[in-house]
This record gives C-alpha cells, structure tokens and sequence, in this order.
C-alpha cells in the first residue's frame, strides 16, 4: 500500500560551494500513513522548516524522492505541487494576499489545483459556502468577507489560512510554526482549531513546533530532528507517554553539550 | 511679475484646454497599463516607453497600407501585448530581475520601431483616413467635438468595464494574488510566472493601444514618441490615487473608481502641463518638471510614515 508521504534520503545543501556551506537535509527518510498528525521538534537549524519546505517545493532538492501518495513530485515545481498540500507559515502575512478581499482569499484556495479561467473569481454560492465555514472559526469573521485580510489581526489571519487549507481537501496538510509569532492565548485557540480541522476533514498533518508540550499533546506521532537527520520517531501510546523530560534527555543524547544552549528555547 | 501676467491671455489657456483633456484621456489609457504593472502586479515596468512607440509605428504603417485604423488598432494592442510578452519571459524563464528585463526591451524597441516604420518618423494624413481620433475633430464644429469625447469618454468606460470584470475572474484574482503575495500564490497553486507574463501583456496591450491612438490623433507616429511614457503613466496613477482615494475606498466597485481615478489622474496631468506651458515656462523642462512632480508625490506616503505623526494617525 502506498504511503500518504514517504521522503526517500533527501539531501539539500545551501549555498555549496562557499564559506555559506550549510548542509540542511543530510539523509531525511519518512513514511507517513494516511491519517498520520506528526509534530516536528528540533533545535534552530535542525531542518524542520527545511523539510517542509522541501515537500512544498519551494527549491528542488539535491538527492532523494518525495513521493505523495502513489504520485512521484520530486521534478515538480511549486504551483503543481500545490494541488497536494496545504499550508499555513510561521508568518501570518504569508498565508495570505493583504490587499485582496477575505472571500477572494477562500476563492482562490478553493481553486487550489485547478487551472484559473474567465469564470468569476467568486460566485454567489460560493459566499454563502464560506459565510458558513467562517462561522465555525467563531470570530466573527462571517460578516466580514469583503474586508481586506490585510485588516485582520494575525491570528485571524492564521485561523483563515487553515480554513482555506481545508477548503480543497489536501493530501497532506504543512504547517509550519504556524503559532509561533502569535500570543500564547491566541496561538492556543489556532491550535485547537488546528485539531479540528485535521480531525473532521480526516488530513494527514506534518507540524513543525518549537514547544515541547505542544508537540507532545497534539497528533499521533512526533519526530525530532537534529542536523538535517531524523533522530528520533514516536507513536501511539509510547508518544503519548511521553514527558517534556523525556524529550529534553533524549535531545541533550543526541546533541551533548551544544544542546544547553537551546534548552530555553525548546522548553 | 506684473508684466508677465499681462502677456498672459486667459483665452489661450482656455484654448489650450480641449487638447490637454483630449491627450490626457488618451495617455490615461496607457496609465491603466501602468497602473496593472505598478500597483496590481507590484512591478516596476519600463517597457512602456517602447511599446508606447510600437503600438503608434504599427497602427501608422498599416494605415498607411490601408488596413482600417479600428484593426491597426488592434494590431497595436498586439504588438504591446509582444512587447509585454518578452519583458515577461526575460524576467520569468530568464531570471532577469524585472526591472532590467523592462530596460532591455525598452531598448530593443528602439530599434524594433526604427525597422517598423523605415525612418524615425511616419505622418497619416487626416483626409486621407477615416481615423478615429484626431487634432482635427476636436478643432471642428460643435457636432464633431461631441463625436469626439464622447466616443473617447464612451471608450474609456468599455474599457474600465472590461478591465474591471476581467480582475474580477479566477484568471484576474490570480494575478492580483501573483503580485500582491508570490509565496501564498504559489502555495495557492497558481503558477506566479505564468500570470506574471499575462499581466505584462495586458498592460502593454493597453500601452500599444494608447499609442495607436495617439498616433492617430496627433496625425504621426514617431520613434521617441514614448519617450519618458512611463513617468506620465506613474504620475497619471499617483495623482488619481492623491485626489480621489479617500472618495473611492472601501465602496463597491472600488476598483473600477480606481481605474478611472488614473484616467482622471491623466486627464489632471495635461491640464497642469498645458497651465505651466501657459506661464511661458520653457517646453524644454517639462520632463524635468514632471519627473520632480512625481518624485514628490511618491515619496510622500514614505515620508508620511517616517516623520509625519499626524500624517500617519489621519
């Protein structure tokens, strides 16, 4: 049976060749079965956000496969690889287009995949689709959806991010520390919505997080990863048992003396 | 200074007047070209001072050759859009930085319109062809002004229109997504280099378009013709947007207010050209004056943030 992700030896190294040299992904292997929620910790340049990024395509990779489903999308740019993914980024700003309209920002989501053409870029059905999918985010936004997204608060902006990553089922949702610039209360509330969302619509998830706690109460499988390698890999009941302790010990094993640097960060 | 005004008759200014608004409804074409590169796409396009030239050598050649001065004009719409065409596919396929791409068609265009026409400059004669603007119309009677702004206001209109529904289609939104935010777009799953090269296109589309007209109305077309095109189009844009802004946002149909914000802007434009040409400034320093123009305008939003307070909180 084919798996929901595998990544096959990934290799990336930036700026080769010069003083820059900084090897990002050093052998990443990783198969996930469809339903899998796996959180990502590591310390900083780890290559959790590499990874990611490495799925998404955002710049080919140097050695290996990305296989989604039974689909090879190692050769594929970007844009075609969109059709697959979902994703939401550390950044609220990203997610989103500033200047275009909240509905115009679902419509093109929904579109996600498909070619664009002369048809309108949102019709009236489709508002009413979306009044309703606001309304389940509970913030009021479903009066709002001719206001410009650039005029939200950056957690209403990661909250319809999600939603628009749900709009067109994905093959696998990424995000990407995606709560990491919002306020502990708020970054709460977009987690949780995070949850549904991967639960009702059944997604198989990959998030990457700098909070141990939050890696540990959320999905079914964590991972940890240290210079560019996967080092670690836990699930079902063992995942859950674990301890932000256990985690801590576990990255000090790996990292030795270099890893009290990172212990505020990650605790 | 009093003998000065004396030597200014207020007459000439007013019969200045119907020139400058005719032109500055023509270039306010062009300034919708500008407008989709500068503000839409978020990209600071050069070419237009070419293709502004092309879309005029072209219309003037097939004129001249009998083609019907409507077709030249859609021929000039497709030579702006081939202009367009490979400013995109040298910044997109390339890897060119897009201001750049924009300054090598520029100039490539100079000699691409020197080959259109055979010499640097080609007259059409008034009488000789049915155009559809010109000088001469708007100096006729009443009935034949009429004809004229009407006609010219009545396309300005089609063409808000057109632009506005065609913004509003997936294809459209796909371009404003490319150029308000290339990271969501592409993870949205829109290939930003594909839209990028369909939006160059469309603006130096209109470009060539206005410079079709424009070489109809002034009777020639002439290889400097687009010479500093893109300044025009700029302060076109940043004087609809300073003057009729704040009355246009956050309304329905927005956009379309905005569009013919520019045009408005280009109409402004030519009006003050033509009351400094009136205060006996020299011709010869309005490329200078217009550059300082709107070197002001676009640095007041900058200024604004940094300094000005007030100015921020208003």
């Amino acid at each position: 049976m084919a798996f929901a992700l595998e990544l096959k030896d990934i290799h990336k190294t930036f700026n080769k060749g010069t003083i820059n040299e900084k090897v990002a992904l050093d052998g990443v292997n990783l198969k996930l079965n469809e339903g899998d929620f796996v959180t990502i910790i590591g310390g900083n340049g780890a290559g959790k956000s590499t990874m990611l990024n490495a799925i998404a395509g955002v710049w080919p990779i140097d050695q290996g496969a990305i296989i989604i489903g039974d689909k090879d999308v190692t050769s594929l740019p970007e844009h075609k690889r969109a059709k697959f993914l979902g994703r939401v980024f550390q950044d609220p700003m990203t997610g989103t287009a500033a200047t275009m309209s909240i509905d115009e920002n679902m419509a093109i989501a929904a579109r996600r995949g498909k070619s664009r053409t002369l048809k309108w870029g949102v019709t009236k059905a489709e508002k009413e689709r979306y009044k309703k999918k606001l309304q389940t985010l509970d913030l009021g936004l479903e009066d709002r959806l001719t206001t410009k997204m650039g005029l939200l608060s950056g957690g209403q902006r990661q909250a319809v991010t999600l939603l628009m990553a749900s709009l067109q089922k994905p093959e696998l949702l990424l995000l990407d520390e995606h709560t990491a610039a919002l306020d502990p209360k708020t970054a709460a509330k977009v987690l949780a919505l995070s949850d549904k969302i991967i639960e009702e619509n059944n997604l198989t998830a990959l998030m990457v997080t700098h909070n141990m706690k939050d890696a540990i109460a959320h999905g079914n499988r964590l991972i940890m990863m240290h210079e560019g390698k996967i080092i670690y890999d836990v699930r079902g009941e063992e995942k859950k048992n674990l301890k932000v302790s256990d985690l801590l010990s576990k990255f000090e094993e790996v990292s030795g003396g270099e890893f009290s640097n990172d212990r505020m960060i990650l605790s | 200074m009093v003998l000065l005004a004396f030597s200014l008759s207020p007459l000439s200014l007013l019969r200045a007047m119907p020139g400058a608004c005719a032109q500055g409804l023509i270039w306010g074409i062009m300034a919708l070209g500008v407008y989709i590169t500068f503000r839409l796409l978020d990209f600071a396009d050069l070419t237009v001072d070419g293709s502004l030239a092309t879309g005029g050598a072209v219309a003037v050649m097939l004129i001249r050759a009998g083609v019907n001065p409507v077709i030249a004009l859609v021929a000039a719409f497709a030579s702006g859009m081939a202009a367009g065409f490979i400013t995109g596919m040298l910044h997109t396929a390339l890897g060119i930085p897009g201001i750049l791409s924009s300054i090598l068609t520029q100039i490539s265009l100079y000699s691409i319109n020197l080959n259109i026409m055979g010499k640097s400059n080609q007259a059409i004669n008034v009488d000789q062809y049915r155009l559809v603007v010109s000088l001469r119309y708007i100096s006729g009677d009443a009935a034949s002004k009429f004809k004229f702004y009407g006609g010219v206001i009545l396309g300005c209109i089609i063409l808000i229109m057109i632009l506005y529904c065609y913004f509003g289609t997936e294809q459209g939104s796909a371009i404003r997504a490319t150029g308000c935010n290339k990271s969501m777009a592409k993870a949205q799953g829109i290939n930003t280099n594909f839209h990028t090269v369909l939006a160059l296109m469309l603006s130096n589309g209109l470009v060539g378009l206005c410079g079709g007209l424009y070489a109809q109305y002034q009777g020639a077309a002439d290889v400097n013709m687009g010479r500093g095109a893109i300044v025009i189009g700029l302060a076109a844009v940043i004087i609809g947007e300073v003057l009729f802004g704040k009355i246009s946002a956050g309304k329905r149909f927005t956009f379309a207010y905005n569009m013919a914000a520019v045009i408005l802007g280009a109409v402004i434009y030519y009006v003050v050209i033509a009351f400094v040409l009136w205060l006996k400034m020299p011709s010869d320093d309005m490329k200078l004056f217009s550059a300082i123009v709107v070197a002001i305008f676009l640095s007041i939003p900058y200024l604004k943030g940094k300094y000005g307070k007030k100015g921020a909180a208003a």
